[in-house]
């Protein structure tokens, strides 16, 4: 980034000369700035998992949610300023109302996908505003199968069969790919995307976090809910059983 | 708290003055707010309409019900017109009156209740609660001289307690253990009231018993009623809603 | 001056990914005196130090009653703080008024967090530059919940902030889990032990510089008059000798290590990471 600090990286409405939006790109290093989240889609339904921060003693537990309902059918989870992140969570709640009210039935994943799309990119224009300091991965199932997307703070989005963002995305990203997620059920999925939040999680620099984990596919009817939680301590419980295993071996190994 | 300040999606708040809207960019066309300058009528009559609602208390939870007729004017036109609704785990709205403005309500209570699971942290719709939002609304268009034409009754558990309340197209609004309203207002009262001053800690079977024979004996005398009904039962478990239930009735009298 | 070409306006992000003009908000927070807010089963504490601008002024409130069910304590912009418990009481009264019922602490804070935190993503804007602790009594129970210029907001156990608060904080994570199961008495002499820990040690507090809210169940949300506040200062002077190290004694501090008293006076912001990504 050698155009840093030579003036074209003040505003969101300005160029720099070699064609970029800085001020875009900052955003997104706050998205990376913060824990990790990934989505899985499987080949019944789609789980994601959060590694939420907890940076003091003093908070109740379960706090600061990351995982939203956005509606009936549909999840979100987010990464980033979470400030930011709610003032999108109520964008596309209001939009997926708005569908159900025009239309009788839950909106179609793609439609507010495309929607809340455009709101953030919207912020991405003008000098006025400034681009949303987060990322959110959007969830559903429905008649044709599990859908997913992702939207990054330009506003760009695609849709994923894995994704990771937030600090570790990288090293949950190459887990991700080992995983032959159109064969697996959410069951399965639950357990890997514990396991991959737990190994990704950087003990050294950030001492506790909490594990939120949401899921929707054909088990839970098409309902977005949280994982419960006999099913997700069972998972956290094999999770760290693996990073022990796993932290084991490679003292062996030296 | 999104259900209570976002009365319209479709008009986003404006980035600036005169600038653009959020919504702007990919919201339809044509929703700028322009209809009202363009004049309506406003609604002086019910189109198809539904009668009675009754509702009573028992001794640990509140009996509710309504037949299933859709009368349009005196015609007897739609048969399966149900008109209890489950609100969530605790609450049941009955209706009486004009059946599309009950269908309109319904989808926004629907859309209330969606947007209060949504936010999962626990609370729910309380009877009471609803009971006065409802009031407020009707109220509120009773004063725009544009009412929803209905007749409600709220049932449901407040702090394990029964509660049942009412609400009509004037915006008058009670609370009491014994209501009912439309025809039934007239015929059915006095026997519930008797019934409940008779036995206030009447059983749930009890209370069925009353409410089927001011049915029955609404279905003598009402023009705009019908032998088959739904009724709801709410107490502490939970809420169940049964039917339609059959009346039986004998018209031999009218050969003579 | 200046730290960097980064932090004129609420709009420009930082290479680094983070927005100064929000992180110099969270420091006008730490201007504010001290406050704190406690809870155990049953009710919610809120306990501040108030100041008083000179000899003949009177001490600057720092409680504010919202509803019946809550109220705030606040540090740094009073004006701010004013807007936005003029916004709670509004909406605390629209609920009221169309529900019959007490607005829940969790979903005033969400809204309360969604109006904060449009001030921090507009040119014509600046963030609103107070914290709040409320103390709030609902179906669910007590709360305790901190806001901040940020935009966030936290459940909490118990919280401190603004001057010097970090000496609080360190005793109520030492107590913590005291509170949940203590009387109510005991609840709000942790608070006032707190706070005094947030004190130079010359200085004392007096029922003219404390001021004491409660409420729980059955309670509603009651400022403590100079008598009640009174009561629970005597109950504390016993002990004071006893429970407050004067000087910090090597031997028998058994307390974590604290962040030693910042000089009074001017000095250069020193942001925290405002806006918490975590």
């Amino acid at each position: 980034m050698s155009s840093i600090g030579t003036g074209y990286d003040l505003s969101a409405s300005q160029f720099s000369p070699d064609g970029r939006v800085f001020q875009v790109e900052y955003a997104q290093k706050a998205v990376e700035n913060s824990g990790t989240v990934i989505g899985l889609r499987g080949k019944d339904g789609i789980v994601i998992a959060v590694e939420k921060l907890v940076t003091s003693k003093l908070y109740e537990a379960g706090a600061n949610k990351r995982i939203f309902n956005i509606d009936h059918h549909v999840g979100m989870a987010v990464s980033g300023l979470i400030s930011d992140a709610r003032q999108i969570a109520e964008t596309a709640r209001s939009e997926a109302a708005s569908y159900r009210g025009q239309y009788g039935v839950g909106i179609p994943l793609k439609y507010l996908n495309e929607r809340v799309s455009m709101y953030m990119h919207a912020y991405t224009l003008y000098s006025a505003l400034r681009p949303y300091g987060c990322a959110v991965i959007l969830s559903a199932y429905e008649a044709e199968g599990p859908a997913m997307y992702m939207i990054d703070p330009s506003g760009v989005s695609y849709g994923y069969y894995g994704c990771a963002v937030g600090k570790a995305k990288q090293s949950a990203k190459t887990e991700i790919e080992k995983l032959k997620l159109s064969d697996m059920t959410c069951k399965d999925l639950v357990k890997e995307a514990a396991r991959i939040i737990y190994l990704v999680h950087d003990e050294l620099k950030d001492k506790q976090f909490e594990l939120e984990m949401s899921w929707v596919g054909a088990h839970t009817n098409g309902k977005h809910e949280r994982v419960p939680s006999d099913v997700k301590t069972e998972a956290e419980a094999k999770a760290r059983q693996a990073i022990d295993e796993d932290s084991d071996s490679d003292t062996e190994d030296m | 708290m999104a259900f209570m300040t976002k009365g319209d999606w479709y008009n986003s708040q404006a980035f600036w003055q005169n600038g653009p809207a959020p919504g702007a960019i990919y919201n339809f066309p044509g929703n700028t707010a322009q209809s009202e300058s363009n004049g309506f009528q406003r609604s002086q009559a019910p189109i198809t309409t539904g009668t009675s609602v009754l509702g009573l208390h028992y001794k640990d939870g509140v009996v509710i019900a309504a037949d299933v007729l859709g009368s349009y004017g005196s015609l007897a036109k739609y048969r399966n017109c149900e008109r209890l609704m489950k609100v969530n785990d605790n609450i049941i709205l009955g209706a009486g009156g004009d059946f599309a403005d009950f269908q309109y309500i319904k989808n926004i209570i629907e859309q209330k209740i969606l947007e209060e699971e949504c936010l999962d942290d626990g609370f729910s719709l309380k009877p009471k609660s609803l009971h006065c939002w409802l009031t407020r609304v009707m109220y509120n268009r009773r004063s725009k001289f544009d009412p929803f034409w209905n007749n409600f009754i709220i049932a449901g558990m407040d702090d394990d307690k029964p509660f049942m309340g009412t609400v009509d197209k004037l915006g008058t609004a009670y609370a009491d253990p014994v209501i009912t309203t439309g025809y039934g207002a007239y015929m059915a009262t006095p026997l519930l009231r008797k019934a409940y001053e008779d036995n206030k800690e009447m059983t749930k079977e009890e209370a069925l018993q009353h409410i089927h024979k001011s049915m029955q004996v609404l279905f003598y005398r009402d023009a705009r009623s019908f032998p088959k009904y739904h009724v709801g039962i709410i107490n502490k478990d939970g809420i169940e809603i049964k039917g339609p239930l059959t009346l039986e009735s004998n018209w031999e009298v009218a050969n003579m | 001056m200046f730290r960097n070409q980064y932090d004129s306006d609420v709009t420009v992000w930082s290479p680094q990914g983070r927005l100064h003009q929000v992180e110099y908000a969270m420091e006008a927070v730490k201007l504010g005196s001290a406050t704190l807010g406690l809870k155990n089963k049953t009710h919610a504490v809120l306990i501040a130090l108030k100041r008083a601008t000179s000899e003949l002024s009177a001490y600057q409130k720092k409680i504010i009653p919202i509803d019946k069910h809550m109220g705030i304590t606040i540090s740094g912009l009073t004006a701010d703080a004013r807007m936005l418990s003029r916004y709670m009481r509004t909406e605390c009264l629209n609920y009221k008024y169309s529900h019959d019922d007490v607005l829940p602490v969790s979903r005033l804070i969400a809204a309360l967090g969604n109006k904060m935190q449009t001030c921090t993503q507009r040119y014509d804007r600046r963030p609103y530059g107070v914290g709040l602790l409320v103390a709030g009594y609902d179906d669910q129970g007590p709360h305790i919940y901190q806001t901040c210029p940020s935009a966030n907001y936290f459940d909490c156990k118990a919280m401190a902030m603004g001057a010097r608060s970090q000496s609080a904080r360190t005793y109520l994570e030492k107590h913590l889990n005291e509170f949940a199961n203590c009387e109510l008495n005991e609840l709000v002499k942790h608070g006032l032990r707190a706070l005094l820990d947030t004190l130079p040690n010359e200085d004392a507090l007096t029922i003219k510089n404390v001021s004491i809210a409660i409420v729980g169940k059955g309670t509603e949300f009651t400022i403590l008059d100079e008598t009640a506040t009174a009561d629970y200062l005597w109950d504390m002077e016993g002990e004071e000798e006893r429970g407050r190290p004067t000087e910090p004694d090597v031997e028998q501090d058994n307390r974590p290590p604290q962040v030693p008293p910042p000089d009074e006076g001017p000095r250069d912001p020193i942001p925290a990471v405002a806006m918490d990504t975590e």
